[in-house]
């Protein structure tokens, strides 16, 4: 099994509303395994645009993505849930946790969706998720009940639900204080150290930036270090 | 894909909105409950109307009708060729007998299609009542067989129609006919034949039809008596009303057996047109009315839910963002919409036959209809099969349209959007 689970082949966007600008220009990279890479860049240089096409939910784009070794163009609608679901764990900068399910259902939730394991194996996992992050003494509460802090990392849980290729963040600490972003730094660090999880970070925090293995800076639309 | 995850999935939206979700199936429920409500209520009373007649009236009627001669002798001239409207020979002076009654009889008993058959003999008379004579007709019928067929039991509203047989040259007066007469149960009264002769006849019982203009000429007597006024033989009979097992074969049948038995024969279609059409196009009003309910509360369920999916955008993209493909969050709403429909549905069948039921017990009499006392109810359960397939139909679209558009949104938008 290949090393790289993450290839961006000479990815290109293009926004047409109000007129024709590029955002993406040939972007290139590859992501091995147990990376921790940061993307970092200034406010509108397009790492997050990339970010999305990397998480398979941008499909309009140019040039090829492989994940785990399979193109992501052509693929069905329904084909790139898959993908989504079993290889890439997703930590937004809003936790977005469903606030109808307790915090252990919501990290359930891509779990079940995978059916792959029973629903008390994705339980059990569910709890061992949360154990990690040390908060599985919330699982039954209810996600409004939480300090932003904890929705992160419960946010994190889900994401590590279906033990992905790799996890991605959109500015996972963008809303959270110093005392919480370093939390979730640390586990990110332990993730990446102990478990060998890819991760791939967007974020505009220089400081955390320094301290992940990889920086990918980007100006304009290109990568200008990596 | 697991079906209790959408299951799960769905009942959480739902129980977050539950008082929307509850406005939405009650406007399901209501509308069934009057769908089931209003279809009960005017079946009924179209079944009983219908019944009136229909219920009466033989599905093929057999008799002997009385025909000028088809052939003028003019026609049988060799200068008679191409038009000619000569016609002295009128009918001959003979009684409307059935040739050969007792072999067609038993040959129709035989017949797979037939469930009954029961003979009549119609005399005229006159009821006299002092000095007055008043037009009369007697049905000579068989009783037993006239009640299995023709729930004639029902029809009779005082004294026993079995007294018609077991009692030598008895008569059911018709109600009307009795009130002129001034006759009581055990009384007796005198008729005059059409022949002159004079009989009298012992009142056993009083027959309501309902309609008006019969009770006051009709009456009823065995087989027997009638022949006896007749002065015929036992075999005599002027009318043979048969019964089928299916009514729809009617028209059929009798065509066939005007062929056979070279008599006349008209099923109850061509007799009874104009109850065929009445009770059509009174269900059909229904059933628009009925089904009109089910589209508005349709169209309440779909408001919902597209407020539903506003509401829930961020649900929807995260589901997507997480691995659910558009498929899975369009049967996540898909199924919203049906426990919405079931469950409303199913109430709605149950209220609709509470109410149902309630009008049942109101108390309901009319002169013109002696066998009911409350408003008449149909408790069809294809009116609840159709009520409750109906609600599940309507409920889905409903969802359909709003689904499909959950399973469109880009979550990339919405996320990014924040």
């Amino acid at each position: 099994m290949s090393s790289i689970v993450l290839q961006a082949k000479e990815i290109s966007k293009f926004f047409h509303d109000p007129f024709d600008i590029q955002v993406l220009k040939k972007i290139s990279f590859v992501i091995e395994r147990g990376e921790f890479t940061s993307i970092i860049g200034k406010s509108g240089c397009g790492k997050s645009t990339l970010l999305y096409i990397l998480s398979t939910m941008d499909t309009d784009y140019e040039g090829d993505l492989l994940i785990d070794g399979q193109v992501m163009r052509g693929k069905k609608e329904s084909e790139l849930a898959r993908v989504r679901n079993g290889k890439i764990g997703f930590v937004f900068q809003f936790h977005y946790l469903l606030n109808e399910f307790s915090v252990l259902k919501n990290v359930m939730l891509p779990g079940l969706k995978l059916n792959q394991l029973s629903s008390a194996e994705v339980e059990h996992n569910a709890y061992e998720k949360l154990k990690i992050l040390g908060i599985q003494d919330e699982a039954l509460k209810m996600p409004n009940q939480l300090s932003g802090g904890q929705k992160q990392r419960v946010a994190i849980a889900r994401a590590l639900i279906n033990s992905p290729l790799i996890v991605m963040g959109d500015e996972p600490t963008g809303n959270l204080d110093k005392k919480n972003t370093e939390i979730v730094f640390e586990i990110f660090k332990e993730l990446a150290e102990e478990f060998g999880q890819s991760l791939l970070i967007v974020t505009h925090d220089n400081e955390f930036a320094e301290r992940t293995h990889r920086i990918i800076e980007m100006e304009d639309g290109m990568i200008i270090r990596s | 894909m697991r079906i209790g995850l959408i299951i799960s999935i769905s009942k959480a939206l739902l129980m977050a909105r539950w008082k929307q979700t509850l406005v939405a199936a009650v406007g399901v429920t209501f509308s069934i409950t009057m769908f089931i409500t209003l279809l009960s209520f005017m079946t009924g009373l179209n079944n009983l109307l219908d019944g009136l007649i229909l219920n009466r009236t033989p599905h093929v009627h057999i008799y002997e009708e009385m025909h000028p001669s088809e052939k003028q002798p003019i026609n049988y001239s060799a200068d008679g060729q191409g038009h000619n409207f000569i016609s002295s020979i009128k009918p001959k002076n003979e009684l409307l007998d059935i040739r050969n009654s007792t072999a067609i009889m038993k040959s129709l008993k035989d017949d797979s299609r037939v469930l009954g058959v029961s003979p009549k003999v119609n005399v005229q008379v006159f009821y006299n009542v002092g000095a007055v004579d008043l037009n009369g007709v007697l049905n000579g019928i068989d009783a037993v067989e006239e009640n299995r067929l023709f729930s004639f039991s029902e029809y009779v509203v005082e004294g026993n129609y079995q007294d018609l047989k077991n009692v030598p040259n008895s008569i059911i007066l018709g109600k009307g006919a009795a009130e002129q007469i001034l006759a009581n149960v055990g009384d007796n009264i005198q008729i005059t034949t059409s022949k002159g002769q004079r009989v009298q006849l012992k009142v056993v019982g009083y027959f309501q039809s309902g309609l008006q203009d019969i009770d006051k000429v009709q009456s009823y007597v065995s087989m027997a008596t009638a022949q006896k006024l007749l002065g015929e033989s036992n075999s005599y009979m002027t009318d043979i009303q048969v019964k089928l097992l299916d009514i729809n074969e009617a028209p059929e049948v009798a065509k066939e057996y005007r062929q056979i038995y070279d008599v006349e024969a008209v099923d109850i279609q061509t007799a009874n047109a104009q109850f065929e059409t009445g009770t059509a196009i009174r269900t059909l009003i229904s059933y628009a009315v009925g089904i009109t309910l089910l589209i508005v509360s349709g169209f309440g369920i779909y408001n919902i839910l597209n407020m539903m999916i506003y509401e829930k955008m961020d649900t929807i993209a995260i589901l997507k963002a997480t691995g659910f493909s558009g498929k899975d969050v369009k049967r996540v709403f898909i199924m919203i919409a049906l426990t919405i429909g079931i469950f409303g549905g199913l109430f709605g069948l149950f209220f609709g036959f509470l109410i149902s039921s309630g009008i049942d017990q109101i108390p309901f009499k009319t002169d013109a209809l002696p066998t009911i006392k409350t408003y008449p109810i149909n408790y069809d359960p294809r009116y609840y099969l159709i009520g409750g397939i109906f609600s599940v139909i309507t409920t889905y679209y409903a969802g359909y349209f709003p689904s499909r558009k959950a399973s469109k949104v880009d979550p990339v938008v919405i996320i990014r959007g924040k």
